[in-house]
């Protein structure tokens, strides 16, 4: 394994020195706009033949300047704007903003709020992994996947319309617990929502798991040992595939998670194909804690005692959870004024995307595109 | 009618218009046939859309026309009205003459492909060498459209392409020589190249030869049914055009009319290797079971088929028709589908007459086992991922080469066993 602090630089690429032996050595420019990039994503590949000597990415194209927009709005206006960063876990970023303003004010949101927290947040993971599934397979040439995964996918984001009114960028939390008291019939569907979609898991399995190609396609593509995850600071699925049990719901619990029974699933090689393998058995376990959630949910209030203006003593936190890619943290000084003098967010896809250089280094041109696709990046979050 | 029309018509021999040096008929022929098979890319292209969607839980073309059927024409203009872009830097004249000869090559492999005994352009004695010859040029010009992109991913596309289509046609000549070495089981000895000759031998025998040395034939049918997947750049080995990873390899560059020829080529490819594949090991023109069900009751049966299947096709079609919306706007629309399920159906009324009956026999089970073939290869895109270039060079060259040759030999070893035996007892003996 290379050392993992060594990149590709701009002098690198442009002042490649051309023996007689690589004169053959291929600069390729692949992104912004590029099927399988993942957004606007924009990679400068080195090759030999197919062979990739080394990459670097290039990122911004879609920054809009979350953090600084967070300086010029009330803790309490800003929290709409997180759901725009990692958009297809759009409630888990609530969940980390609320919780960390929470902190801040030494509040703690009702056990039914975080209840609902749970559900929702753990609805929005298999969404996130579904969507993830989908457009991975559709990268290494599975087309069908990306149907049967955004059919049901569907179910869960008729579930956030039916409870907030959105589907994608929910602003499903409020600092201090929900907004919305459940509708009628909620715990019907999540429950209908945990039946339906199980079946569908293994349909997904059915199509890729034992597929010989997929497996070729996967299997030792992309290695990355755990030592070099931590080196990296890479977290999530991608930690775990690497053999590391760490999941923040467990190593830190936020919200009420400690009151549930679930698994870590962990892989041993760090391949794509483990990657694959753990984002499958999470599904699982997410189902595990709906059900759970479902079954407990107590009676009470949703919104602890806030007042109506939201301003905190003067200090700092830091708030980190455990988002569908990985630990998303955020940490927010505050003045004492209204508004939070600094908010800094910790997306898990910008740090994994890190690691994209040293997986594909020696690969081929086909294992960047699934080496992306398994990083699960999504590029509002990287770019913010 | 004058004699040169009529002659060719009613002579007693039975040839093909080539053969028989009939250059009006072999005019009619090669416009039917390349009318036919233009035709057949389109409906093609409805049909793939359509399957595809609904093995994913969708629903295809649904807009233009009653369910999207007039959908390739609507594309058709579409793509003919495009402005035809050269970009800058490209080498006009190798782009612009890259998908006419893609084009030619696939459309020359038609002049020996037999839909029926006489129903062939022309038949030649090398039919299946001129075949894979002809048909191994479309490399050419997949190479010259990705060289004169003067772009990066054409270029690895089109190096793709060239090097997976060379490594599998030896694999796929392999297996032809393996089908070719089980016609010269008669009693003269002599095999046959000509692919109505490869058809009768079949005929002859009594056997389709996938079935033949079982499960020889069936390996070599294999070995040709996946190297003629890759042959044709379709999934799981579309590699040369990758949409995740080329963006759409050899013919990034192209817009309008030519990118629509390559697709035409594509089509046309898929189609024309298929033709092989059943020539050589499904019986060709022949009908299933013919050892079987034997006998003028099954025969009449199986000529009843043409008819059905139209009369199958209308049926659906009123189906949809009954269950269009009722309202006024798609009005027009399903009077549009009815008369189309009705031209169905009169054409499988046609189809019933005793004389048309028997003679669009051979062509109707041709079409229908291509039908079979294209239907899988949509199968296959809507199931498999896509090889990674060197898996698939390994696939070529240490799977399906090896299994390639040991079939041929295998083949031969047991089409001479009586002689070998003979050898060996006389070798005894003396």
């Amino acid at each position: 394994m290379t050392d993992p602090t060594t990149s590709v630089s701009h002098l690198d690429l442009e002042e490649s020195k051309r023996t007689f032996l690589d004169a053959n050595e291929l600069v390729i420019n692949m992104g912004p706009q590029h099927p399988a990039t993942h957004g606007v994503l924009r990679v400068i590949l080195r090759l030999d033949g197919e062979k990739v000597m080394g990459l670097e990415c290039v990122i911004g194209y879609l920054h809009r300047g979350v953090e600084k927009i967070a300086e010029h709005r009330t803790y309490t206006m800003f929290n709409p704007y997180v759901d725009r960063m990692d958009y297809v876990a759009a409630v888990s970023n609530g969940l980390g903003y609320c919780e960390a303003v929470e902190k801040l004010l030494n509040i703690e949101a009702p056990p039914r709020a975080n209840y609902i927290r749970v559900i929702l947040t753990e609805l929005n993971r298999i969404a996130s992994h579904q969507l993830w599934l989908g457009t991975h397979a559709l990268d290494i040439g599975a087309m069908t996947p990306l149907f049967y995964t955004f059919r049901d996918r569907e179910e869960i984001l008729k579930i956030f319309e039916k409870y907030c009114g959105a589907r994608l960028t929910t602003h499903a939390f409020r600092i201090g617990g929900c907004q919305y008291e459940t509708y009628e019939g909620f715990e019907k569907d999540v429950r209908k929502f945990l039946t339906f979609v199980a079946p569908k898991i293994d349909e997904y399995e059915e199509l890729l798991t034992t597929n010989r190609i997929w497996v070729e396609r996967t299997k030792n593509v992309g290695t990355i040992s755990a030592k070099d995850c931590i080196a990296l600071g890479v977290t999530g699925p991608v930690l775990r595939a690497s053999g590391v049990k760490w999941d923040l719901r467990k190593a830190q619990p936020y919200a009420n998670y400690k009151l549930f029974e679930f698994d870590i699933p962990t892989g041993q090689n760090g391949d794509t194909y483990d990657r694959y393998l753990v984002r499958m058995a999470e599904m699982r376990q997410s189902l595990r804690i709906i059900q759970q959630a479902v079954d407990g949910i107590p009676e009470g209030p949703i919104m602890a005692k806030v007042s109506k203006v939201i301003k905190p003593a003067v200090g700092e936190i830091y708030h980190s959870i455990e988002a569908p890619k990985g630990e998303l943290g955020y940490y927010i000084v505050s003045d004492g004024s209204t508004q939070p003098y600094r908010v800094r967010v910790r997306p898990p896809s910008f740090v994994n995307l890190q690691a994209l250089d040293l997986m594909c280094r020696g690969q081929l041109v086909a294992d960047v595109i699934a080496v992306i696709g398994t990083l699960d990046i999504v590029l509002g979050e990287v770019d913010r | 009618m004058p004699g040169w029309i009529t002659n060719y018509v009613n002579d007693p021999r039975q040839l093909t218009p080539g053969q028989y040096g009939s250059p009006f008929w072999a005019l009619v022929y090669i416009l039917v046939v390349f009318g036919g098979v233009s035709l057949a890319v389109v409906c093609m292209n409805w049909l793939e859309r359509k399957i595809l969607a609904h093995m994913q839980v969708r629903l295809g073309p649904m807009r233009v026309g009653p369910h999207g059927l007039l959908q390739p024409i609507a594309d058709a203009l579409k793509l003919i009205l495009k402005e035809d872009i050269v970009p800058e830097g490209a080498d006009s004249f190798v782009f612009l003459l890259a998908p006419v000869i893609i084009l030619l090559a696939v459309f020359s492999v038609y002049c020996v492909i037999p839909f029926g005994p006489t129903h062939a352009i022309t038949d030649m004695n090398i039919g299946i060498l001129f075949m894979l010859g002809v048909s191994s040029l479309g490399v050419l010009g997949i190479v010259m459209a990705g060289w004169a992109s003067n772009s990066h991913y054409p270029l690895i596309g089109a190096l793709r392409s060239s090097a997976q289509m060379v490594s599998y046609e030896i694999a796929m000549g392999l297996a032809v020589v393996s089908a070719v070495l089980m016609t010269s089981l008669n009693d003269s000895g002599t095999g046959t190249l000509s692919m109505i000759d490869i058809v009768k031998a079949q005929n002859e025998q009594h056997i389709w030869f996938v079935f033949k040395f079982f499960p020889l034939g069936l390996i070599a049918f294999f070995i040709f049914a996946v190297a003629m997947v890759a042959e044709t750049n379709r999934a799981p080995f579309d590699l040369p055009e990758a949409e995740s990873e080329l963006t759409a390899g050899f013919h990034t560059e192209y817009s309008g009319l030519r990118w629509s020829l390559f697709m035409l080529g594509e089509y046309a490819a898929m189609i024309a290797v298929s033709s092989i594949a059943i020539t050589l090991w499904l019986g060709g023109w022949m009908r299933p079971f013919p050892n079987a069900l034997s006998g003028p009751t099954w025969a009449l049966a199986f000529s009843l088929f043409p008819a059905l299947t139209f009369f199958g096709l209308a049926g659906m079609t009123f189906y949809s028709t009954m269950r269009m919306p009722k309202h006024t706007f798609f009005r027009i629309q399903t009077m549009g589908l009815g008369a189309f399920g009705a031209v169905l159906a009169l054409v499988g009324l046609i189809l019933l007459i005793p004389p048309v009956r028997d003679r669009v026999q051979d062509v109707y089970w041709f079409v229908a086992k291509i039908a079979v073939f294209l239907y899988l290869y949509i199968w296959y895109r809507g199931t498999f991922p896509r090889y990674r270039f060197d898996q698939l060079m390994k696939v070529g060259w240490k799977v399906l080469l090896p299994m390639g040759i040991g079939v041929l030999m295998l083949t031969g070893i047991v089409g001479l066993r009586t002689e070998i035996w003979g050898f060996l007892q006389r070798l005894v003996h003396v």
